[in-house]
């Protein structure tokens, strides 16, 4: 009878737990590479990555500003080279069956992660592939000098050259920090590209299992050291097709869903049961003019074709309302931007003029390239090209229509075939020079280059190779703000839109922010 | 039978060669390569390109890297995902038994449903019946698959909400991978609920898959048994007195099986093929889905280590079908 009593009880405790225990699902869009956010580019990776580890800097939730991570203060030499970070002290790491961690997070875990990222020598560096992109990418290998570990608790990056970004490319995600610990376990276990496969990371929730294809699992981990999260359990579940998405949002099958389609934005809002919440993106589509190919090394030419556009239209008609008017390379969102700039106005007439200023009254023919997949800048390329390509037959200019396969476009359009190509960003740090350089900085207008007008102004590339260099950022601003009426006169692009990233979730998720960068966060969201 | 044996068995080594070149040149001829794929809009300097593709044996001659690659199958290494960086065999394993769950559900149902419509049809030769099974085998072997899969899911799961949208169970439900069969696992597991859950995750896929083979099944016996019908053993067994159900049964069905069986055989290809069109639109964890992925992401490895094996995979029930094919009709033994 006792017994019987004991188990009883046991089993209401149990039933009464799992009533308790909340577990959100979230309908992501597809599998991660791996659990290593330093070895790939990938938002749907950095998604998957992000509850598991911490970086030494954060962004603020919902702004491209940074707050103290892992490094609870920084200090910057005056030269603006050397950057000394203090760490936090006590921070756990999680654990699991292979490792049990008998130290807090320090510098050697530090000296670990960037070491792993740059050095060839460096027994991590080829785990799992060994390809850094982003640290490459980001021009870290020949910015970072040293790296130092000055005591436990203390790091000290010199750079080549001054760089106000730093800090905010110490927030990205290939920043993440591994356990240096856990990497000596297995290596002596010979299995260490279980690292990132398994991770072990200091972020609010740990991992706990992934069937690819199918699910990520994850736990609250109570020993975080900032704000616990709210949830007990955080589900991905992985599902491809935005349709699939949003039939599991409703029968609520998954609370928060990634990236829906524009088609159903409608059917969304009209939904009692779900919310849905929008943000600017931190992007940018637009049109590049070839700059080293006849006719469009003429800026009269560049000036006439974007006269001729009209963007109105092509918002309306491709973004279907989720986008905003650009005018800038910058989104209106960061700081520098410059409101002052006046777009090139939609005049036929005017354009016609230009044209034949430029020598060419009747016109010419062009071929326009146009992307054969969706991007977060641009939902439909081609019938965006469709469209101008009628707005430039009113000016005489005859624009046949090129594609390719994605991978191929992207070569080719870096290496600089086109004449007119659409393309366009999307920003890794929330700094301006984050979309200046590698988008119209004379470096990346090189053959493979991601400067696809091959742009190159000195006066331009002075601004922004000064601005980088400062630390206030009222002055950076300032040069920005110069360069950017730079970018008016001289068009090497016509700006399209900044489209506008969409959320849609359950009525009883509270405590969703959205991220600038897309990345999809779950460490304050509740469920009610 | 030894002879027809090794004679199917000498046909797989010409076939296995066949089916790696034609895997290896089709996965070639597509534009980019994984490098490639892997660059973002920010564009990779021809150095990191160079030194991708150095690292991936992708610099080598195509003739090159197809001999290294015969090579090293000779040697049992299927290669490694070069996105995961995980063993081809591994991630096989780890994606192989929802296919199969999948598509033995599939063709369960196909034989379960299209065996007794074929013989109902042949045996009401004329009937309303028998033209409902006629247009419903012709609309359900025309249909294509994806369209059905996202017609079923709108229907039945969204509409009606009879079954879940995509999936192998509830995401809630953590079913530790002991063999890999989800139904198995979740039998033996401790969450009450989870072998339900897997259950009602798979009845949509299985229908939406087995669609064809059930149109194919009941139209070939359909045929097979209308011929057998009209048989003179098949009229002395009537003549006999023996009862209606017996003389289709025992007498009829059994000879109208051999060519049923034959299609059977080839149905586990065409399987394996909509299982690619139904893994996607389901989010089935399977092999097909693993191979879209693969595609998306020109990860070499995976696609020809992957195509490979399934193509032995089919070899293999081929050849078992021939087996049951000589087991059913003494006269080929010989």
């Amino acid at each position: 009878m006792r017994l019987r009593i004991l188990l009883l009880a046991g089993t209401a405790l149990l039933c009464a737990a799992t009533a308790q225990a909340k577990t959100l699902v979230y309908c992501s869009e597809g599998s991660p590479e791996n659990f290593s956010p330093m070895l790939n580019t990938t938002g749907t990776t950095f998604d998957a990555n992000h509850p598991v580890y911490g970086r030494l800097i954060e962004f603020k939730p919902g702004e491209t500003g940074i707050e103290p991570g892992l490094a609870e203060r920084w200090d910057i030499s005056l030269d603006g080279k050397v950057f000394t970070l203090h760490l936090r002290p006590g921070v756990k790491w999680h654990s699991n069956a292979a490792f049990k961690p008998t130290r807090d997070f320090n510098a050697d875990d530090v000296l670990f992660t960037f070491n792993r990222q740059a050095k060839d020598d460096h027994p991590f560096h080829k785990v799992s592939g060994g390809a850094y992109d982003y640290y490459g990418d980001m021009g870290l290998p020949k910015l970072i000098a040293g790296l130092e570990k000055i005591d436990p608790l203390t790091v000290r990056f010199t750079l080549t050259e001054p760089s106000a970004p730093f800090l905010s490319d110490l927030a990205m995600e290939f920043a993440s920090i591994q356990s240096a610990e856990y990497g000596d376990v297995l290596t002596k276990a010979a299995k260490p590209e279980q690292i990132d496969q398994a991770p072990i990371g200091t972020g609010p929730f740990s991992f706990v299992a992934y069937q690819r294809d199918a699910t990520i699992r994850y736990r609250r981990f109570d020993e975080f050291w900032g704000p616990k999260a709210k949830l007990d359990a955080l589900v991905f579940s992985i599902n491809k097709d935005p349709a699939v998405r949003l039939a599991k949002l409703r029968a609520n099958e998954c609370q928060v869903s990634a990236y829906p389609a524009p088609a159903d934005l409608p059917g969304i809002r009209a939904d009692a049961s779900l919310k849905l919440m929008d943000q600017p993106g931190l992007n940018i589509g637009y049109l590049a003019f070839n700059t080293q190919k006849k006719p469009f090394d003429d800026k009269r030419v560049r000036q006439a074709l974007s006269m001729a556009l009209d963007q109105k239209a092509i918002l309306d008609a491709v973004f279907l309302g989720a986008g905003q008017p650009a005018k800038n390379l910058i989104p209106p969102t960061m700081w520098s931007y410059n409101d002052a700039v006046q777009p090139w106005p939609l005049d036929v007439a005017a354009a016609k003029k230009l044209l034949a200023e430029a020598g060419y009254p009747e016109g010419f023919e062009t071929d326009l390239w146009a992307m054969p997949v969706q991007r977060p800048y641009n939902p439909d390329a081609r019938r965006m090209a469709e469209l101008m390509q009628s707005d430039l037959a009113k000016i005489g200019v005859k624009a046949r229509i090129v594609s390719f396969e994605w991978g191929e476009y992207r070569k080719r359009a870096q290496a600089g075939e086109h004449s007119l190509a659409l393309f366009g960003w999307t920003g890794d740090n929330g700094d301006p020079d984050n979309f200046f350089v590698p988008l119209a900085g004379c470096a990346a207008a090189r053959v493979g280059g991601g400067n696809i007008a091959k742009w190159c102004n000195r006066e331009f590339e002075a601004l922004v190779g000064k601005a980088v260099t400062l630390t206030d950022q009222a002055e950076r601003a300032k040069l920005y703000e110069q360069a950017q009426i730079i970018m008016r006169e001289e068009q090497p692009f016509y700006d399209i839109a900044h489209s506008v990233a969409f959320q849609p979730m359950r009525k009883n998720v509270t405590g969703y922010v959205m991220s600038p960068f897309g990345r999809h966060i779950f460490d304050q969201v509740d469920l009610q | 039978m030894f002879r027809l044996l090794t004679r199917r068995l000498a046909l797989i080594v010409p076939t296995f060669i066949g089916v790696t070149l034609l895997g290896f040149l089709l996965i070639h001829s597509i534009p980019g390569d994984p490098v490639e794929v892997r660059v973002g809009e920010r564009g990779i300097s021809a150095e990191r390109l160079a030194y991708f593709r150095h690292e991936l044996g992708l610099d080598q001659p195509l003739w090159k890297q197809f001999l290294d690659y015969e090579g090293q199958l000779l040697h049992g290494d299927l290669g490694r995902s070069v996105v995961t960086q995980e063993s081809v065999w591994t991630e096989f394993k780890t994606f192989f038994p929802a296919t199969f769950e999948l598509s033995v559900c599939a063709l369960a149902f196909a034989i379960l449903v299209g065996l007794p419509l074929g013989v109902m049809a042949a045996v009401r030769r004329g009937s309303a019946l028998d033209y409902g099974l006629i247009g419903i085998s012709v609309t359900g072997a025309s249909m294509p698959i994806f369209w059905w899969g996202l017609m079923a899911v709108l229907i039945f799961s969204v509409a009606l909400g009879w079954t879940p949208v995509s999936g192998r169970i509830d995401d809630l439900f953590y079913i530790e991978p002991r063999t890999g069969f989800l139904l198995i696992d979740a039998w033996f597991s401790d969450e009450p609920g989870a072998f339900r859950s897997a259950v009602r995750h798979l009845i949509l896929p299985a229908i939406v898959l087995g669609t064809v083979p059930l149109a194919t099944i009941a139209r070939m016996t359909r045929s097979a048994m209308l011929e057998v019908l009209g048989e003179d053993y098949v009229r002395t067994a009537r003549a006999k007195g023996l009862a209606p159900g017996r003389v289709v049964v025992v007498h009829a069905l059994r000879n109208a099986l051999i060519p049923v069986v034959t299609v059977l055989g080839l149905q586990v290809g065409a399987l394996l093929g909509g299982a690619i069109l139904t893994e996607t639109v389901f989010a089935w964890p399977g092999v097909g889905h693993w191979l879209v992925e693969s595609v998306q992401r020109r990860d070499y490895n995976v696609l020809q280590g992957g195509t490979l094996l399934i193509a032995v995979l089919v070899m293999l029930v081929n050849l078992g079908v021939d087996v049951l094919y000589g087991v059913l009709n003494p006269r080929l033994r010989h």
